[in-house]
């Protein structure tokens, strides 16, 4: 073979480059890979994003850049007036993706979308074990004890009958895990033996045709010309791993990806001044808080509780942490853009006298050790786990409260919290769907208390009742006044110090147009393209 | 000769057992398994847990799961990934010529410049270069890879435009990966220019990665060489009127040679140990990055039979070594 000069070399490669960024190919730099392309198998937003958003559609779909639903695979539905009943009238002609390795024969109708339901609900169903960590999602949504049953009415109707009336349904059904798939295709495995390649070779209705997956390296889409929408405008998708948010910001510098996910919130600003990139930022739907475990000595006391959140400096935890800007102060569990949002609470201001006081007249002598359990690593609720806890330490200092911080591996972290090892640990929660069903029920019902995942371990009849009224009602301002009681309760009790709701940023080129921030975190490029 | 080979092997047996019984073992001591770190903060149904605890086999006492998973391995079998379902040996045979294809790329960029610096540094002992040399490698050797990774970046890629920012390859080639090795593939592929794209492509990372192995090998050549230069035969050769490159490439570096080499087979570990940085830094799908995410998720498999098949080269690797100095001094050989 012919050697060539380094120079010459260097000129082909830089030639390359440019190439690669033409009009119709989009590159999106990712967090991490996905674990696999069968969804309902995972709970990941990377898998999500590398399916769900990119592959499959559900029978409604959360509207872009919102926590509302719009009609996608069912283009209408009805709900029984007792709320148990919701029939879906699929939209017709909607095609499957044609590959290699997948000829769909005919278009979407029932027999996908019952396949898709009965696979995690049905134990008989033939496809249900094959699953080895069975249905992480569906089964943590509580769908099993949800769904009474999922019929075929006609051809392209379907009718989901509920246990109980469930408020979030509709909202529920948009989440990854009840994505549809084909059940042609399933079949075609089946028979094949090779059921293994749903995982691997997924089909869909989505607006990309899966390509390709180098294993952490890149997955390839490309653009599905049959998609329900319109074909997206990017011919190809590309979607490279690159673990470091640094390095995913240099690439977006170097032009080598056009769109950089999740860029810390202290790079904000350097992307910003930069002429040739730009930041997309949103209020995330998270709440970044620290649980104080009431079955322990000491916390088990409400005014411990208010006395540690009155101590706690959180504007300079936002500033230092966060970024100025970067994030909002929280007042209660979930953020002020959801349902009932109870605007009239307020975190006591910080007053080290009262919280001495307090600490006090509860009889918690002076140099109290507490432990704090922080994970290593740092994640969107929660940038710097270590400097957050240093702060909060500092902090107890003041009233004579000693904090042993315990940085822990994450799953360790789960593991001991879960099992009230802790007195306090620093945590935070995403909201899957926009309800605030979606943060209470998990995080602080009674039920979740038992289980360990309510990690403050605190359970309220009355707050219970408020919140298990509002998820079997319906109508949004009976609901929203019922979750504007709870979080009366909730403050009245502190079982948490509510940090901080982090922004959600997305970096990307000038040139990127059509690309919009989901407060959900899921990422969609049906409507992107570069310019 | 035989009875060496034989006492050899008859070594790798109880190695390969403690090897499976150390990582069987230390990835259970890790509080939290599979299933409750895929469902993280999520609620986790106590039924779903015991089924899912049940279908993987990890309900069962720890010394079935220990005898079940030997009884696989002694029928070839590495199991699948817990989180991804792919079987180990596609995962692992898909990764690891990535991470050779760089340590190999970081082993020649140390060893040509590691060598020629300590044999110049060595032939012009107290000077600037000597000491400039020494100096570098110092700091080479004490370097931060990731630190050192993300400067390259900033300055050779970023703010120069040379060298592409990470990757193997620039993401216009779709180059379908029969091999594995990226410049092999590329020149099989249809697309040649691919190839010096992927040259270009492993041009820092293996600068990275080879850094501490060419300073160590740099100071060991230096060392050596200076010692070779002092030796009687070296004298007798400049006494024969030879040549001073050929005193000091035939006689000098051939014999300080065998110290380095030692050393550079040693430094095999450190390049697979700093491989897990540079692959994080330059998105590099290696086994470093596998590896370290399996230990995140609990994903026993993965864990146990990833090491053990390092740990497998590792040892043959070792073998071959022993069995040839075997060869080459009879001394050795004949120890009991």
């Amino acid at each position: 073979m012919k050697r060539l000069p380094l120079r010459t070399a260097l000129a082909v490669a830089l030639l390359s480059t440019a190439v690669s960024v033409s009009a119709k190919n989009l590159v999106v730099c990712t967090e991490a890979s996905p674990e696999g392309f069968d969804i309902v198998q995972y709970t990941t937003a990377v898998t999500a994003d590398a399916s769900a958003e990119t592959v499959l559609n559900r029978l409604v779909d959360f509207a872009p850049g919102t926590t509302d639903v719009e009609p996608a695979l069912a283009e209408r539905w009805d709900i029984s007036p007792d709320g148990l009943e919701y029939t879906f009238y699929l939209r017709p002609g909607v095609k499957f993706h044609s590959t290699d390795y997948f000829k769909p024969t005919r278009t979407l109708n029932a027999d996908d979308v019952l396949w898709s339901f009965q696979r995690q609900l049905d134990p008989n169903h033939p496809w249900h074990k094959l699953s080895l960590v069975g249905y992480p999602y569906f089964e943590s949504m509580g769908f099993k004890d949800l769904l009474k049953s999922v019929d075929k009415v006609d051809d392209m109707t379907v009718k989901i009958t509920l246990n109980h009336a469930e408020s979030p349904f509709l909202r529920d059904i948009a989440m990854p895990f009840n994505s549809i798939y084909s059940a042609e295709y399933a079949d075609q495995l089946l028979k094949a033996g090779k059921t293994a390649e749903l995982n691997s070779k997924p089909i869909g209705t989505g607006p990309f045709i899966f390509v390709r997956y180098n294993k952490d390296a890149q997955v390839r889409f490309k653009a599905n010309p049959d998609y329900f929408r319109g074909k997206p405008p990017s011919d190809v998708l590309i979607f490279a791993v690159t673990t470091d948010s640094n390095v995913r910001l240099q690439k977006l510098k170097a032009n080598e990806c056009q769109i950089a996910l999740y860029p810390k919130p202290d790079e904000v600003k350097n992307i910003r001044k930069d002429p040739n990139l730009k930041v997309d930022e949103l209020a995330a739907l998270m709440t970044s808080y620290i649980a104080m475990n009431s079955s322990h000595k000491y916390l088990s006391d409400v005014r411990v509780r208010k006395a540690i959140d009155m101590a706690f400096d959180k504007q300079t935890y936002l500033n230092t942490v966060h970024g100025e800007g970067n994030a909002l102060v929280a007042i209660n569990p979930y953020p002020p853009t959801m349902l009932g949002f109870n605007k009239d609470m307020q975190s006591p201001p910080r007053d080290l006298d009262k919280a001495r006081a307090l600490l006090k007249e509860a009889g918690v002598p002076e140099g109290t050790v507490l432990t704090l359990f922080t994970r290593n690593g740092g994640g969107p609720t929660n940038p710097n786990p270590m400097l957050g806890a240093q702060l909060l330490q500092s902090d107890l200092q003041k009233i004579g409260i000693k904090l042993d911080i315990r940085v822990m591996e994450w799953g360790e972290m789960l593991k001991r919290a879960k099992s009230g090892e802790h007195d306090l640990v620093s945590t935070g929660w995403g909201g899957d769907n926009g309800d605030p069903d979606n943060f209470l029920t998990p995080l602080l019902s009674c039920e979740a208390a038992k289980n360990g995942e309510n990690y403050a371990r605190w359970c309220s009849k009355d707050f219970e009742a408020l919140i298990t009224r509002a998820r079997n009602i319906t109508e949004p301002e009976q609901r929203a006044a019922l979750y504007e009681q709870a979080q009366v309760i909730f403050h009245q009790d502190q079982p948490w110090i509510n940090v901080v709701h982090p922004m959600l940023f997305t970096a990307m080129r000038k040139n990127v147009e059509g690309y919009i921030l989901s407060p959900l975190t899921n990422n969609n490029f049906a409507t992107t393209r570069v310019k | 000769m035989f009875s060496f080979i034989a006492r050899r092997v008859g070594l790798l047996i109880p190695t390969f057992f403690g090897i499976t019984l150390l990582t069987f073992a230390l990835i259970r001591m890790i509080p939290g398994d599979p299933v409750e770190v895929m469902m993280g903060e999520r609620r986790v149904d106590p039924e779903m847990h015991a089924q899912a605890m049940e279908r993987l086999g990890l309900n069962k006492p720890l010394y079935e799961q220990y005898f079940d998973y030997i009884g696989k391995l002694a029928h070839g079998d590495l199991g699948e990934s817990l989180r991804t379902r792919e079987s180990v040996w596609t995962e692992f045979s898909a990764l690891f010529p990535a991470t050779l294809e760089l340590s190999m790329a970081a082993l020649l960029f140390a060893g040509i410049l590691g060598l020629l610096a300590g044999v110049i540094a060595a032939l012009k002992r107290g000077s600037l270069f000597d000491h400039g040399v020494m100096g570098i490698s110092l700091a080479g050797y004490s370097m931060p890879i990731f630190w050192w990774g993300l400067i390259l970046i900033m300055f050779f890629s970023v703010t120069l435009g040379w060298t592409p920012v990470s990757g193997r390859i620039d993401l216009l080639y779709d180059i379908e990966p029969r091999t594995g090795f990226m410049l092999i593939d590329t020149l099989l592929s249809d697309e040649p220019e691919a190839f010096w794209d992927a040259l270009h492509h492993m041009i820092l990372p293996a600068i990275v990665l080879g850094t501490i192995p060419l300073a160590v090998i740099a100071r060991m050549t230096r060392s050596s060489m200076l010692e070779v230069l002092r030796e009687d035969y070296i004298r007798t050769a400049r006494a024969k009127g030879l040549s001073p490159a050929r005193v000091v490439f035939v006689h000098g570096l051939r014999n300080a040679l065998i110290p380095v080499l030692t050393v550079v087979g040693l430094q095999v570990g450190t390049l697979l140990a700093g491989a897990v940085l540079t692959e994080t830094i330059f998105s590099w799908p290696g086994i470093g990055k596998w590896l370290i995410e399996a230990i995140g998720a609990r994903d026993y498999p993965v864990v146990q039979n990833g090491i053990l098949l390092i740990a497998c080269l590792v040892i043959l690797v070792n073998f071959v070594v022993d069995i040839l100095y075997g060869f080459a001094n009879p001394r050795i050989r004949h120890q009991r």
